[in-house]
């Protein structure tokens, strides 16, 4: 069973290369059982998306 | 838009502008100049935008890629990545997980995270977020997800290889994660 440690690399990965099948099933279940992974999840998909709005049009207007 | 419309639009994403590059490039003169040059190129061609919305979105894609040019220019000139400060950190980020890998205080949900996209003082936030981010991984994060690089173009300009420019971009995550859930997210609740 992957740890919290290994969940968070393999979702940062996620972002950069194709997960593989055991990786992907792996990563499945812990999530499934890790509350604290779940957030993490959120909040990697969330800096991206605000890293991509930063760098397409910066910052809202007054 | 008018030529004096332009320019008004213009001088006000400046500090904006600036902001955005002094972030990236980590050095005053070279945002300064970054930020001049595309100012300029924005001026030459911006008649052909109809508000100042598609006037920022065209200036913010010249600025990235003044601001790649000059990353650029850094790799050729040596190998950028050996005169950074190593981090304190380490690669096993220590205090966030126990010796067994699993999380020392476990992440809570980020609530409606979507509508601070619209506060102007989650971006003051934000940036002091990733300005906090150590020199090697905040290098990676920014010119992977805010310049929006390919990791392998990254890692070949970087002169890293792919592994440790996952490793650089999952200390970024962790730490910005962090960092956000500190200094915004906690507050709110």
């Amino acid at each position: 069973m992957m740890n919290c440690k290994e969940a968070t690399q393999l979702m940062s990965q996620r972002q950069e290369r194709k997960l593989s099948l055991v990786e992907r099933l792996g990563l499945k279940l812990h999530l499934f059982i890790c509350k604290g992974c779940r957030a993490t999840e959120q909040h990697f998909a969330f800096l991206r998306a605000a890293a991509r709005r930063l760098g397409s049009r910066g910052t809202p207007e007054a | 838009m008018k030529t004096e419309d332009i320019q008004a639009a213009l001088a006000d994403m400046r500090p904006q502008l600036l902001r955005f590059a002094r972030l990236q490039l980590r050095s005053d003169s070279q945002a300064e100049d970054a930020v001049q040059e595309a100012l300029l190129a924005a001026l030459a061609g911006a008649e052909k935008f109809a508000g100042a919305a598609a006037v920022k979105t065209w200036v913010f894609s010249i600025l990235k890629n003044k601001i790649i040019d000059e990353l650029r220019r850094r790799t050729r000139e040596g190998n950028v990545m050996e005169f950074m400060p190593e981090d304190d950190a380490g690669e096993d980020f220590d205090d966030l997980f126990d010796r067994r890998g699993h999380w020392a205080d476990a992440p809570t949900a980020w609530n409606d995270p979507e509508t601070s996209l619209e506060s102007r003082q989650f971006w003051v936030i934000f940036e002091a977020c990733l300005d906090g981010v150590a020199e090697k991984p905040g290098r990676v994060f920014m010119m992977r997800e805010i310049l929006g690089l390919e990791t392998d173009e990254i890692c070949k300009e970087l002169g890293i290889s792919t592994s440790n420019c996952w490793v650089l971009l999952h200390r970024a995550r962790l730490g910005l994660r962090e960092c956000l859930s500190q200094r915004w997210f906690g507050e709110q609740q």
